[in-house]
C-alpha cells in the first residue's frame, strides 16, 4: 500500500475583488500516494492552478480566503505559518511552472539558482551543492552539464530551460512534484522528451506527481488518475481509463469529444462544447456548467453533488445528477467521444 | 492561387563595435517553393524556428522575400511596392496568432474590423451594416460591436481577428496559429467556424500550425517545415497513414494521442537534440543530427525533393514507408531548393526492411558552434529503434 502523501479535504479559496468575490476553487477534495501521477485537468478559470499554487502557499494575499484543509504527510499546509511553509517549500513539495522564462531568474546562472535553493534547506558546501546541481543538470539530460551550469536562463532554448526547472524542482528530493502545464510552452517533439523524463521520474524517485494541464493526450500519456476541474469545482474524478472510456459528467465528455485526433480520420465537424466558461464572479445557480449543458434538467438548479454514481467503482466521482444509464446514452449521442464503444458494462 | 517558388527570407545579424556589419545570416525561409489551389486549404506545420511564420508574412508581403518568388493569382507580388500592393492587401488577409496582441486594445471592435474598410475607401455608410454582419458570421453579437477588445475571451478575440480579415472580402487568408492560445473546447469552435466560413465564402487558407492534429483537421494538403526548408509535402491524410521523411514520423511519434489503450499500445520514438541553429544550419540534409537514419551521404547532399506517387513529395535519402518501386518511379520534383543535390533516393541503398545500410547514427558534425550561445543539438539522434519501412504509422 503505498504512502499517501497528500490529503486535500473541501479546498476553498475565495477572492475578494472590487466587483465581488472570486470562488476560484470551491469544495476540492483529493489525494496523492507515492509514485501516482494525478492529472488535474480544466480550461481556462478552471481553478486549477490556483489550487496547486494553494499547495504550495503561493496565493497566499491579503484579499485571499481559505476553508478546508490540505495535508501533506499529515502536515497541514493551509493554515501553516509563512516560516513552515518555507521550509516545506522546495524540500517535500517543489513545483515546475509554466513558463521557464519567467519563472528563473534571468540575472543568476542557473547553476547558482540550483544552488541557492539546497542551500536554503541544507547545510552543505557551495562546492558541495554545485556538484549536486550539475549531477541533477546532466539527470535531466542537460549535455555538458558543468559548463552549461554557469549559462544563464536567457542562453537555453526551451526545452533545456524546462529541463533547468525540473532539475531545481528535484534538488532536494520532495515527495510531492508538482508540474504545471510544464511543456505548454515547448514544441512538441521536446514535449515528448519532458514527458519522458518525468515518467523516469516517477520510476526513479518513488515521488508523487501533480500534473495540471489542458493537453488530454498528454494525461493519456502519463497520468494514473484524472481530475477534471470546471469553475473552480471537480466535476468528476476517477482512474485514466474510467475518465476516457466511461466518462460521467458532460463536461468531461465534450471536452474528449472536442479534442482533435491525429490517429483518426477528423469527423465532418468536430464536436465542440457552445458557449463560454461563466464568470466566477456571476456563476450560473446550481450547477455551473448547465448553461452549457445539453442536458440540463430541473434539477440543475441544486448544485450537484459529488459522488460515485457508476456501481463498483467507488472512487469514481462526478457531479451531475443524471442516472447513470442516461448518461451513457446521451454521451453516444452527444459526445460522440469514439472511445467507449464495447467498453461500457 | 499561390505560387512560392525558392522563396528565401535571410534575416542579417549586425554585430561591430564602431560600425555595424553584417556578421551572419539566419536562414529563415531557405528555399521554399508550394502551391495552393483555388479554395483549398494548405497546412504549414513545424516546430520553433522552423520559419512557417516568416513564410507567412512573405505570403503577405509584410516581408520581402531577399530572393525567389511570391505569385498570387498569377502577379508576381514578390518585390511590389506599397502602392502596388493596395489592391492585393484587400484579397490576401492574416490572421495571427495571439488574439490579446494582434487587436488594438483602444479600439472598439468597429474600428478594428472597420478599419480596413474605411482605408480602402469604403464609404462610411456602408461599412457599420458590414461590420455588424460580420460580427455575426463569426458568431458574435453585433450588439457589442462598441466594445473594447478586452471585455471579449481570448475565443472571442480571435473571432474578432477573423472578421477583421473578412472585411475586404478576400480570396486568400493566412491564419498563423490560429487556435494556439485557444482552450480546446474553444480550438474546436473556431475551427469549426473557419470551415464554415471557407464554404460559405469559398476561401483559400494557408494555416500554420505545430499542432499536427489541428492541422488534420483543417487541411487538403500539408507542408512540413524544418529550418527553413520543406521536409514533406503530402495530401493530408496520407501524412499520417505513410509519412515519408523520418522528421514528420518523428513529429507524429512524438504527439501523444488522447487514448490511453492506444497510447500504451503504441510505440513511440522520441528523438534526442534540438533543431540546430538557423545562423548556421547543418550541411546537406538539415534533420541529419537529430536523425536516426543519417549516413554519410547526408551530411554531403542536401536531398532533392522527390515526387512520390499520389502528389506525395519527400526530401530525404533514406525514406520511410515507400516500396522499392516506389522509389525508382519516384521523379525529382521542381520545387526542389537550388542547393539540393541531384541524387534521388537510390533503391539499392535501401535494404528489404528499408533500413538503410551502414547507417551511421548521429554522423555528420553539427556545425552548430557558431555566434549565438545555444548549445548545439546533441549528438544521440535517436532513442530508440524507429519502425521500418512499411509499417504505417498510426491506425
Amino acid at each position: 500500500m503505498a504512502e499517501r502523501l497528500l490529503d486535500v479535504e473541501s479546498l476553498k479559496v475565495t477572492f475578494a475583488t472590487e466587483d465581488g468575490l472570486v470562488h476560484a476553487v470551491d469544495d476540492v477534495s483529493f489525494t496523492l500516494d507515492r509514485g501516482e501521477v494525478l492529472a488535474l485537468v480544466g480550461e481556462s478559470g478552471s481553478g486549477k492552478s490556483v489550487t496547486v499554487m494553494t499547495l504550495m502557499g503561493l496565493t497566499r494575499s491579503p484579499n485571499a480566503r481559505f476553508e478546508g484543509s490540505a495535508r501533506l504527510r499529515g502536515e497541514e499546509l493551509v493554515t501553516a505559518p509563512d516560516e513552515k511553509l518555507e521550509k516545506i517549500r522546495g524540500r517535500e513539495i517543489a513545483m515546475i511552472f509554466q513558463d521557464p522564462i519567467s519563472s528563473l531568474s534571468p540575472v543568476m546562472r542557473v547553476g547558482d539558482q540550483i544552488v541557492e535553493q539546497i542551500r536554503a534547506h541544507e547545510k552543505v558546501s557551495k562546492a558541495e551543492a554545485m556538484d549536486r546541481a550539475v549531477n541533477l543538470m546532466e539527470r535531466v539530460g542537460i549535455p555538458r552539464a558543468r559548463d552549461r551550469a554557469r549559462s544563464y536562463p536567457h542562453e537555453f532554448s526551451g526545452g533545456m530551460r524546462q529541463r533547468v526547472m525540473i532539475a531545481l524542482a528535484l534538488s532536494l528530493s520532495p515527495s510531492v512534484l508538482i508540474a504545471d502545464e510544464p511543456t505548454t510552452a515547448l514544441d512538441v517533439t521536446i514535449q515528448a522528451q519532458i514527458l519522458q523524463e518525468i515518467k523516469d521520474l516517477r520510476e526513479q524517485s518513488d515521488s508523487g506527481v501533480i500534473f495540471v494541464t489542458h493537453d488530454l493526450g498528454v494525461v493519456a500519456d502519463v497520468a494514473d488518475r484524472v481530475l477534471v476541474m470546471y469553475a473552480g469545482r471537480v466535476v468528476e474524478q476517477g482512474t485514466l481509463d474510467e475518465i476516457f472510456y466511461d466518462p460521467q459528467h458532460p463536461y468531461t465528455w465534450g471536452l474528449l469529444g472536442s479534442v482533435t485526433r491525429m490517429d483518426r480520420n477528423p469527423p465532418h465537424r468536430l464536436p465542440a462544447i457552445p458557449g463560454l466558461p461563466p464568470s466566477l464572479l456571476n456563476a450560473p445557480v446550481g450547477c455551473h456548467f448547465r448553461p452549457r449543458c445539453p442536458r440540463a434538467f430541473d434539477r440543475c438548479t441544486e448544485v450537484p453533488l459529488l459522488e460515485s454514481r457508476v456501481e463498483g467503482t467507488p472512487e469514481h466521482v462526478d457531479r451531475c445528477w443524471l442516472e447513470v444509464s442516461e448518461k451513457r446514452r446521451r454521451r453516444e449521442v452527444e459526445g460522440r467521444i469514439g472511445l467507449a464503444a464495447g467498453t461500457v458494462a | 492561387m499561390l505560387e512560392i517558388e525558392h522563396a528565401q527570407l535571410y534575416f542579417p545579424v549586425r554585430a561591430g563595435v564602431l560600425v555595424d556589419r553584417t556578421v551572419a545570416h539566419v536562414h529563415a525561409v531557405d528555399d521554399v517553393s508550394l502551391q495552393l489551389q483555388e479554395g483549398h486549404t494548405l497546412g504549414i506545420v513545424g516546430e520553433s524556428g522552423c520559419g512557417k511564420s516568416t513564410l507567412a508574412r512573405c505570403i503577405v508581403r509584410l516581408l520581402e522575400p531577399t530572393s525567389g518568388s511570391v505569385r498570387f493569382r498569377g502577379t508576381d507580388i514578390t518585390h511590389l511596392g506599397r502602392k502596388q500592393l493596395e489592391p492585393i492587401r484587400r484579397e490576401v488577409q492574416l490572421v495571427f496568432q495571439d488574439p490579446t496582441s494582434s487587436l488594438n486594445p483602444r479600439k472598439r471592435v468597429a474600428q478594428i474590423v472597420g478599419g480596413p474598410m474605411r482605408l480602402h475607401g469604403i464609404e462610411k455608410d456602408r461599412v457599420e451594416p458590414r461590420v455588424r454582419d460580420l460580427l455575426e458570421r463569426v458568431g458574435l453579437n453585433p450588439e457589442h460591436i462598441n466594445r473594447f477588445p478586452h471585455e471579449f475571451s481570448g475565443g472571442q478575440r480571435q473571432r474578432i481577428g477573423v472578421a477583421r480579415a473578412l472585411a475586404l472580402d478576400p480570396r486568400l487568408i493566412v491564419l498563423d496559429e490560429p487556435v494556439s492560445a485557444l482552450d480546446v473546447s474553444i480550438q474546436a469552435q473556431v475551427i469549426n467556424l473557419l470551415d464554415d466560413l471557407q464554404d460559405d465564402f469559398g476561401l483559400s487558407y494557408v494555416f500554420i500550425a505545430h499542432d499536427l492534429s489541428v492541422v488534420r483537421h483543417v487541411s487538403d494538403y500539408i507542408a512540413v517545415m524544418y529550418l527553413g526548408k520543406v521536409m514533406e509535402l503530402s495530401p493530408a491524410k496520407e501524412l499520417y497513414e505513410k509519412p515519408i521523411h523520418p522528421y514528420t514520423e518523428a513529429l507524429l511519434g512524438a504527439i501523444p494521442i488522447p487514448d490511453p489503450k492506444e497510447n500504451r499500445a503504441r510505440e513511440r520514438m522520441v528523438i534526442g537534440g534540438e533543431p540546430a541553429n538557423p545562423l548556421d544550419p547543418p550541411s546537406g540534409c538539415r534533420f541529419r543530427t537529430r536523425c536516426p537514419r543519417a549516413t554519410g551521404v547526408c551530411a554531403e547532399i542536401e536531398p532533392p525533393f522527390a515526387e512520390y506517387a499520389g502528389g506525395h513529395l519527400a526530401a530525404c535519402h533514406h525514406p520511410l514507408n515507400v516500396s522499392r518501386e516506389e522509389i525508382a518511379r519516384a521523379t525529382r520534383s521542381p520545387f526542389t531548393p537550388l542547393s539540393a543535390g541531384h541524387a534521388m533516393p537510390d533503391v539499392r541503398q535501401v535494404t528489404g526492411d528499408g533500413a538503410p545500410e551502414a547507417a551511421v547514427a548521429g554522423s555528420g558534425i553539427a556545425r552548430s558552434e557558431t555566434v549565438a550561445s545555444e548549445a548545439p543539438s546533441a549528438t544521440e539522434p535517436g532513442q530508440r529503434a524507429p519502425t521500418t519501412d512499411g509499417e504505417a504509422q498510426g491506425s
